[in-house]
């Protein structure tokens, strides 16, 4: 049957899916390696590509002078801090500069803070990390089953429930669902319930350092608060790992391998839990992985919603207060993750199925 | 015994094409439901102006007094009920939900169309022209569809400012990509059949090879896809309205009406923003429903 | 005959589909016995892989074996059996070899894995233990450096190869009956005889039935005790392998010898069966065969029962003794 899984997603993968071609093609180069430094390269094109993009978008359009003076200053003043901001050099000096500042991992300071924009990034990312990979282990933790159950007995009255919600799932937008989430479990089921906990619905929690990093699914305290954002987050990923996981399974169900192994004699449960399984793992993996960039760029909303600490509260802050400095660094600290994040997955793919992995050495 | 053969199914009326999808399409109750949810919204954003009880943006009929009454409520002059209660400017709910889902409604809606228009064409040339134009545009594309449609319209809208017109070219910006993927190939799919070559040959001009010929074949999936387009559209759009960058005060959408309500949420005046949401939501799901079954009936595959 | 090895009686398997009923197996006898090999004929579509799975209950809806069949492998009744005694009997009592080896082997799973879950499905004993086994299964078969195809994965054999692992599998346990479907028609030539070879020996070697399911008469001759041919469901011709090669009773039977190419047809027209064989949903009142049949009467309408014509040969056809 036509796929399951929105088109929009299959639209995605099929962007990467030329990264998997690439990885097909290290057949002909046995060597890894040549292929890990041709992807570098790309990368370093796509950033250099971004950078100037971003630096057009923000320093050429916008006008970071209006922003740091106050509308009745006098054109003296202007022009000095001007100067100073470096506006009166060529725009291509100014690029340079901006690139070669950048490379230093100096954006200039935020206007509000005063503080490195790239600093304060790098302090509010451990949030939103926990926040991503929460949320990620959440999606696979319920999606899976789920999608393995809706592709095993796609008839059944539960299948049917479970494919509705997975289109709710992706079609709310996100701060929806966050709404929502807050609304039934920080207020109304506490309210009509007695005895029923209330969730809280802002902040983060009490923090510990894990390896020098404070992290807060170690405490009590903290996990309570990681719930509902966590949910929220999950949601849309959740629903396509549910849809993408039930087409795998109906394609793998009628596979032979399938059929020899009920002939070997093997319980349904090996069955589906190591055959059926394997074989969805691969597609699975692959787009966790793109979807993951996806989710750290949803956790802006989600920061937002729940007042959580991380990156994306950061950006939406910045924008609405004009603070560009940190709107660049947010900018190209998420490039580059998207970057590195597509490679790993390329390399992942190739991990997971051994066909691919193998091809340039058979026999 | 009984082998409960079962027997050949009679034949059937030949239908056109159309009816055979109307038909297929309603084996589907659930689609059919989704349906209804669009009629409505759609009915509710063309005639807001006329079936709304109130016109919340006339300052003058508002009655601060009024302010955050609960769903039922009946105003302080006795002349209309609050069905959904009002916001902190004493607005009806339902009116301002009436006039917000015009918003949302316009705004998705025509920033699919003008998308749709531009990725179609830029989808068309890109796989007749083929070869290094063809590689070239896809490039593009692909860099486009890499990255979260919401940083780049978040992005766009911090230095473009608010306003509808910007809200709608971030929404066409995001878009036009899947739209170029999914024409470019349709379109190559039937680049290779015969009745192209056969144009060709005839010295058609290219243009008209492609509108009038091509571009018919694509239209099922483009028809699918526009669908999910609009509903996330929809969805964008109310995203970027509740995190404060999209439409401005003066025009709420569902998203700001959302947001405007957050701050009652936890201190029970949940009215604020939970009505706008359930409306938000009924237009979403509604298309989701019905597109999902649309693209099961629509897929090439049994339209042959 | 005697409670050992396989009875099949009355087996009807019929396949519910929205189109109409296939009667995929419609009334299928036959027996093996113990260390017999028996050659089950027939061109696609005429049931013989059906048949096969049937004995294995791995019949998939919309089919299902129809009530009045009985299937009874040393002295039980499978149409009967709980499945989690099917189960216990699949891979242990039973073995089944299918067509493709490739996509019989999960592509991402490693050999060992694939071998080892089938022992301890059966066996509980450990893991070395198990390895042990599956290598030795392995060496059984002659596949050389046993340990090193062990750690590989499925697409890294070639297709004899591959066939073999597959065999390997099947004999683990020790099964009383191996059904092998058509396991050398994806394979070839020379490899195809290796592979029946091998399974000859294996199977004398302990004592194993084995129920070849091709629609090759040529492959079964020279290896299977008996044969049976079916058509469009049924059982149209059955005997030991001699005699039904050298004196075929039913004309399709003779047909397909007729239409193997050998030193004697050399320089004469390729002999065919005209037309093809009937679709399932619409099988024609009477005998299957008459509209290909070269000496069909009037009284073919009417279905002719397998009767023994001559001694220990059965045909269904009123005009076998012809």
């Amino acid at each position: 049957m036509a796929g399951s899984a929105p088109l929009q997603w299959r639209i995605i993968v099929g962007t990467k899916e030329d990264g998997a071609t690439g990885v097909a093609r290290s057949q002909q180069e046995p060597e890894m390696l040549v292929y890990i430094i041709r992807r570098l390269m790309q990368a370093a094109l796509v950033m250099v590509v971004m950078s100037a993009v971003v630096f057009a978008g923000i320093y050429v359009i916008g006008d970071p002078v209006a922003m740091m003076i106050s509308p009745d200053a006098s054109e003296v003043e202007r022009e000095a801090v001007r100067v100073t901001l470096g506006l009166d050099q060529p725009t291509w000096r100014q690029y340079l500069t901006f690139v070669g500042d950048a490379l230093h991992g100096d954006f200039g300071k935020s206007f509000l803070a005063g503080q490195p924009a790239m600093g304060l990034i790098f302090e509010r990312m451990p949030a939103t990390m926990e926040l991503a990979v929460a949320s990620l282990i959440l999606s696979l933790l319920i999606g899976l089953p789920m999608g393995v159950y809706a592709g095993l007995r796609p008839h059944a009255p539960g299948s049917k429930a479970i494919m509705t919600g997975s289109i709710l799932g992706f079609s709310l937008p996100n701060f929806w669902v966050g709404l929502m989430l807050i609304m039934v479990f920080a207020v109304l089921l506490p309210d009509l319930i007695p005895w029923w906990p209330r969730l809280p619905a802002s902040g983060r929690g009490t923090t510990v350092n894990l390896l020098g990093v404070p992290v807060s699914f170690l405490t009590a305290d903290g996990l309570l608060h990681l719930i509902l954002p966590a949910l929220t987050l999950a949601f849309y990923k959740g629903a396509l790992i549910v849809r993408l996981a039930r087409a795998t399974a109906r394609e793998v169900l009628p596979m032979d391998y399938i059929k020899f192994a009920r002939a070997k004699g093997l319980s349904e449960n090996r069955i589906v839990g190591v055959h059926v399984l394997k074989n969805i793992m691969i597609p699975i993996a692959t787009v966790s992985g793109l979807e993951f960039g996806q989710t750290v760029a949803f956790a802006v909303v989600t920061e937002t919603v729940f007042s959580w600490p991380g990156m994306g509260k950061l950006l939406i802050d910045s924008i609405l207060l004009l603070d560009r400095p940190v709107v660049v660094a947010y900018l190209v600290v998420i490039v580059f993750f998207f970057v590195i994040l597509n490679l790993v997955v390329d390399l992942l793919y190739s991990v997971l199925d051994p066909r691919v992995r193998l091809e340039s050495r058979a026999t | 015994m009984t082998d409960s053969a079962l027997e050949p199914v009679a034949a059937v009326r030949p239908q056109t094409p159309f009816q055979r999808v109307v038909s297929d399409f309603c084996e589907s109750r659930l689609a059919v439901f989704g349906l209804v949810l669009v009629v409505i919204s759609a009915f509710v954003a063309l005639f807001a102006p006329w079936i709304s009880p109130q016109n919340p943006f006339d300052i003058a009929s508002l009655d601060l007094l009024d302010a955050k009454v609960p769903p039922g409520t009946v105003s302080g002059d006795g002349k209309m009920v609050y069905w959904l209660g009002t916001d902190g400017q004493a607005r009806d709910m339902l009116s301002a939900i009436f006039y917000g889902m015009r918003i949302s409604l316009f705004v998705g809606a025509v920033s699919v169309v003008v998308a749709l228009a531009i990725g179609v064409v830029v989808g068309l040339v890109a796989a007749y022209a083929g070869g290094k134009v063809d590689a070239l545009l896809m490039r593009i594309v692909d860099l486009m569809l890499s990255f979260p449609a919401i940083l780049v319209a978040l992005i766009l809208l911090s230095v473009l400012g608010k306003g509808i017109d910007k809200v709608l070219f971030a929404l066409i910006l995001v878009q036009w990509a899947y739209f170029a993927r999914a024409a470019r190939g349709a379109a190559l799919v039937e680049r290779n059949k015969e009745y192209v070559e056969a144009a060709t040959c005839l010295a058609l001009p290219a243009s008209r090879i492609v509108f009038r010929h091509m571009l018919p074949n694509c239209m099922p999936s483009l028809i699918v896809i526009a669908t999910i387009t609009l509903a996330r559209a929809i969805a964008l759009e109310a995203t970027l309205s509740f995190l404060g960058v999209g439409v401005p005060v003066t025009q709420p959408s569902l998203g700001m009406l959302i947001s405007n309500g957050f701050e009652f949420l936890l201190s029970g005046s949940y009215w604020i923003s939970f009505f706008p949401g359930v409306a938000l939501a009924i237009a979403i799901v509604g298309i989701n429903l019905a597109g999902d079954q649309l693209r099961d009936v629509l897929n090439p595959r049994n339209l042959r | 005959m005697s409670e050992a090895g396989l009875q099949v009686r009355n087996l009807r398997t019929h396949f519910f589909t929205k189109e109409g009923v296939a009667r995929a197996v419609d009334g299928v006898d036959f027996d093996v016995a113990p260390g017999e090999i028996l050659g089950l004929v027939g061109e696609s579509g005429s049931g013989k892989t059906v048949t096969g799975f049937s004995i294995l209950g791995l019949i998939d809806p919309p089919g299902r074996i129809v009530e009045g069949s009985s299937i009874r492998f040393a002295g039980e009744e499978l149409t009967k059996a709980k499945p989690e005694r099917l189960r216990a009997i699949r891979g242990a009592e039973i073995a089944m070899i299918f067509q493709d080896p490739m996509m019989t082997l999960n592509p991402v799973l490693r050999i060992d894995t694939q071998m080892i879950e089938t022992v301890q499905a059966h066996l509980k004993v450990g893991e070395a233990e198990a390895r042990r086994r599956a290598r030795a299964a392995l060496v059984q078969v002659g596949i050389a450096s046993p340990d090193e195809r062990l750690r590989a994965y499925p697409h890294q054999f070639s297709g004899g190869m591959r066939q073999r692992v597959a065999i390997a599998i099947a004999l683990l346990h020790k099964p009383r009956l191996i059904v092998a479907d058509e396991p050398t028609t994806a394979l070839d030539v020379t490899i195809q005889g290796q592979i029946l070879f091998e399974m000859q020996r294996l199977c004398g070697e302990s004592n194993t039935a084995l129920i070849w399911i091709t629609h090759d008469l040529a492959v079964v001759a020279g290896l299977a005790d008996r044969i049976a041919v079916m058509y469009a469901g049924r059982i149209v011709e059955m005997g030991r392998t001699a005699d039904i090669i050298e004196r075929p009773m039913h004309p399709y039977t003779k047909g397909l010898i007729g239409s193997v190419p050998s030193q004697n047809t050399r320089g004469h027209p390729l002999a065919q069966i005209p037309g093809m064989a009937p679709s399932l949903l619409k099988l024609p009142a009477g005998c299957a065969f008459k509209a290909r049949c070269p000496i069909a009467i009037d009284k073919c309408n009417e279905m002719p029962a397998l009767e023994a014509h001559r001694p220990d040969q059965l045909a269904r056809c009123w005009r076998a003794a012809a």
